[in-house]
């Protein structure tokens, strides 16, 4: 007797497509606000623990884009941007993301909790979550305040290195989340004014397919006007020094003044697209100050100094 | 004896492309290496917390 199974096609994905699941660009940003939250944390951390925390942070970012991609690839296969990715490009099965997604998320927040201590773990669960379940599954595709309220996930980084490092939360690291969460919104409505059509076709209710871009271009000035004092308030805190205060004060001058064109923009989006890659570097810029200015104010402790280890 | 009974029958199964075989070659080396540097990183964080790694409540 002959039975017939039923089963997928073997796969061709390759070690980079799954690296491509991973977000890289978004997964160094991550990595990169992660290490600021842990260094200017004041417990200083062995440099094995640091990391191993930010290869966990690393990890779970990964996680949370894989599962990203999962739950998006018909949004991605309508749009211009995405349709390259590795579903809609037909390399890799929904189910092989979705196996990726989870088993990175389990290790990760595993391995976090085992070496370096629970708390740091458990809010990187809720990291993932928030964006998994709360950003890509419910908000992305309900409202124009999904990337708003979504944003949240993003700041997170900062306060899970701090956590990393000291096992709790202070307003310090909470600062530095406020700054990425009032940065998302102008940086993701500036892109998605040039992008509107391809968010459009996907159905997906960006603010300037449901509101115009008129509308959009409003509260990206909004959002900066707040943005730009937030960003100088660790310097005005006492928690960074004045190097990181210029910094601050001129790059929040420069998104403001952009912002203001963008507004004032009736035709094209040259204005939009400054802005767009302008507020990449404006958060770089930020985060980057904030660890030179720790660097130079307390140098990191030699390798075979006393580090506590979390035990 | 026939001809027929000489000729090899294919093997039953799925049997993967040359690019297949490569995807899945590539695939088992990056696991092999992720488990690898995940057993490292357990022995060297081991290693830095010392004693006091069994010392906490579970």
């Amino acid at each position: 007797m002959s039975v017939t199974v039923a089963c997928a096609e073997p796969s061709v994905a390759g070690v980079g497509d799954y690296i491509e699941l991973m977000k890289p660009r978004v997964m160094s940003l991550v990595v990169f606000t992660a290490l600021v939250g842990l260094v200017v944390a004041p417990v200083p951390m062995h440099p094995v623990m640091a990391f191993t925390a930010l290869l966990c942070i690393a990890v779970g970012a990964g996680a949370a884009g894989a599962l990203n991609m999962w739950y998006d690839a018909d949004i991605d296969a309508r749009m211009a941007r995405t349709a390259a990715r590795p579903i809609p490009a037909g390399r890799l099965a929904r189910g092989e993301a979705l196996a990726f997604g989870l088993t990175l998320a389990g290790f990760s927040v595993v391995v976090l909790g085992l070496l370096v201590n629970v708390f740091a773990a458990l809010l990187l669960a809720a990291t993932i979550g928030f964006y998994v379940g709360i950003y890509t599954v419910w908000l992305k595709r309900l409202t124009p305040q999904n990337i708003v309220i979504g944003g949240a996930a993003g700041a997170l980084p900062p306060v899970i290195g701090w956590a990393a490092a000291t096992g709790g939360v202070a307003i310090e690291p909470l600062v530095l989340f406020l700054i990425v969460f009032l940065w998302t919104p102008p940086h993701f409505w500036a892109l998605s004014l040039y992008r509107a059509d391809d968010y459009a076709r996907a159905g997906v209710p960006m603010l300037p397919v449901v509101a115009g871009a008129a509308e959009t271009r409003r509260q990206i000035l909004r959002y900066t006007l707040v943005l730009a004092p937030v960003g100088v308030a660790p310097w005005l805190f006492g928690y960074a020094g004045a190097l990181y205060g210029i910094a601050a004060v001129l790059a929040g001058g420069a998104m403001i003044v952009l912002a203001v064109r963008v507004r004032g923009e009736a035709r094209g989006h040259t204005a939009s697209k400054q802005m767009f890659g302008f507020s990449i570097l404006y958060l770089f810029l930020l985060f980057a100050m904030l660890l030179v200015d720790r660097m130079a104010t307390a140098p990191l402790a030699p390798l075979w100094g006393h580090f506590p280890t979390g035990t | 004896m026939s001809e027929r009974n000489t000729e090899a029958k294919p093997e039953p199964g799925i049997r993967l492309t040359e690019q297949q075989q490569r995807a899945r070659r590539a695939r088992s080396i990056a696991i092999a290496i992720s488990l690898g540097v995940l057993a490292a990183l357990f022995y060297i964080v081991t290693l830095v917390k010392g004693p006091g790694l069994l010392e906490r409540p579970l």
